[in-house]
């Protein structure tokens, strides 16, 4: 699913319900980590729930696989991956996550609230970005 | 009579709506809300009485000054300490246990000394103490409370020996809401030659503090828990121990004389305050406990009961809904699980609703792991916090569990 198609959903949701309905639908796509998987190299951290990035570093692309063991942040990890997997470093670095969520009508989760993990979320992509820049 | 639908009109910001909705704040133990009388009182300091302190000797800086330490005064009074010499503003409660710790502390601490701390403390008084401990090789000796969150007394008479050099508790667990026999402890500690810090953080706003009675040797609070402004903090100390304490940062206001190869440092309180104070917080922290003290403590104590057993019995109605700590003495913050939905997802929804709890770990991470949880939610709530607001963030919560279990 593209990210332009995200948005085309979201903007047919005009309740917060419905778009946290979305959201949870979202997230139950993704697969579950493994007790492997959730280790503290891949954890994210925040406060209010645990979440795990784990990066791919591909020839000309990162990609990226995420979990939660909060639903709607499993939701939010969706989107989140859908907006920057398969892209290069430096188009990652470029996007502006702010303005997508906007559209999406869900722009107070990515805004910087104490440690609720979303914003770190997205600064830690960002930060593989620039590591496989530097690669 | 007290009456919190009266007293909630004190405060602006409770009746202003949150997208909407009406503004159900159930999260006063992280920070409080502020009454109109501060707000006006730091509008007047910063209007027409600001000036730095104890410096200039013009109308402004005598007014500025003699305000401040009418603050010293006001906190004096709110806890009963013998004297405003004893009363140390600090930047935050948190702070106050840091200059605790770094001067008392590390002056006194030695290998093969004991630190005694609950498992039940939050960050601030636990932390501190660890990396205390590691600085001076001091052991942190830890007692547990019951599975209910209970303070158990044998429990904590079993840390105790001749080793025990500081004993530093909660007087209220932020996440269990059990209240400390803080006078017992303080008598026991006393009798194997240990000093006392106490976090009355939550407890200040829960219970009259009486540091007399306590006979605590530490006591810190926060301003901003107090329906006062963050920035500002209270450290009491018994001034006889304060005499004997290094200096904690160095700077202006602390010093008596300073030449280029020596200074000697003021006495205190002033030789804990380095630099120019946190001035107008302090003043508006003294009008928030002014207001407080408006109220007589045993009616607040009395109509919190009544909120705490209300509350208690609705979520004790809700299906899979587990309330950790239900402590015999406690406070009003209720810490809960529900099965199968994540504190975060639960409070997205209840944000929506209006209705604003925490979710986390609470900054008592150890604890909260102990409980077997990574993360819980809590309400808490304030002398504001009336049975109409329980209602409607139960109703929430129900309305949250539906929404989860009908996904």
């Amino acid at each position: 699913m593209s990210i332009e198609s995200l948005i085309d959903d979201f903007s047919f949701l005009d309740d917060w319900e419905d778009r946290y309905k979305y959201l949870i639908e979202l997230g139950s796509q993704l697969p579950h980590f493994n007790d492997a998987q959730k280790v503290d190299q891949w954890k994210i951290s925040g406060c209010q729930s645990q979440v795990w990035i784990i990066p791919h570093f591909n020839q000309h692309t990162l990609s990226f696989q995420g979990d939660s063991d909060a639903i709607i942040v499993r939701g939010i990890i969706a989107v989140v991956l859908t907006i920057f997997n398969d892209k290069s470093a430096q188009e990652i670095l470029d996007i502006d996550v702010e303005e997508i969520f906007d559209k999406m009508g869900l722009k107070e989760h990515i805004t910087p609230n104490r440690r609720s993990g979303m914003l770190s979320m997205v600064e830690k992509i960002k930060f593989y970005a620039r590591e496989a820049l530097v690669k | 009579m007290f009456d919190a639908h009266i007293v909630k009109k004190d405060f602006p910001i409770l009746n202003r709506l949150i997208d909407g909705k009406k503004n159900i704040y159930m999260d006063t133990a992280a920070s409080a809300q502020k009454p109109l009388s501060l707000i006006k009182t730091l509008e007047r300091a910063y209007l027409e009485e600001y000036a730095n302190v104890h410096r200039g000797s013009y109308w402004l800086s005598e007014t500025a000054t003699e305000n401040y330490e009418h603050a010293r005064n006001v906190a004096a009074k709110f806890i009963n300490a013998p004297t405003a010499d004893s009363i140390i503003f600090t930047r935050s409660a948190t702070e106050g246990i840091n200059l605790v710790a770094a001067t008392y502390g590390c002056a006194n601490l030695t290998s093969g000394d004991e630190i005694v701390l609950s498992r039940a403390e939050h960050h601030a008084n636990f932390v501190t103490w660890q990396q205390t401990a590691l600085k001076t090789g001091a052991k942190i000796v830890y007692f547990d409370l019951d599975k209910d969150g209970n303070f158990v007394w044998e429990n904590f008479e079993k840390s105790l020996s001749g080793r025990t050099k500081i004993v530093a508790v909660t007087a209220m667990s932020n996440v269990l809401g059990t209240i400390f026999p803080v006078e017992r402890i303080c008598a026991a500690a006393h009798n194997f030659g240990a000093k006392v810090l106490i976090d009355a953080c939550q407890f200040a706003v829960h219970k009259k503090i009486d540091v007399q009675k306590f006979d605590c040797d530490f006591l810190a609070f926060s301003g901003h828990k107090v329906y006062g402004p963050t920035g500002i903090g209270v450290l009491y100390g018994k001034y006889d121990l304060l005499k004997e304490m290094p200096p904690y940062q160095y700077g202006g206001d602390m010093i008596e004389n300073v030449s280029y190869e020596k200074t000697s440092f003021a006495l205190p309180p002033a030789r804990f305050e380095a630099g120019t104070p946190a001035i107008v917080q302090a003043i508006g922290l003294a009008s928030s406990l002014e207001y407080l003290m408006k109220f007589d403590f045993n009616e607040i104590e009395k109509y919190e009961a009544e909120l705490i057993s209300y509350t208690s019995k609705l979520l004790l109605d809700i299906p899979n809904l587990k309330i950790l700590g239900t402590a015999h003495e406690k406070g009003g913050v209720f810490s809960f699980a529900i099965d199968g939905i994540h504190p975060q997802d639960l409070a997205f929804i209840l944000s929506k609703e209006g209705v604003a709890i925490r979710t986390g770990h609470f900054c008592a991470q150890p604890l909260v792991n102990a409980l077997g949880y990574t993360s819980l939610a809590r309400a808490s709530l304030g002398i504001y916090t009336t049975k109409e607001d329980v209602d409607d963030f139960v109703s929430a919560l129900v309305k949250a569990k539906f929404f989860f279990e009908n996904d």
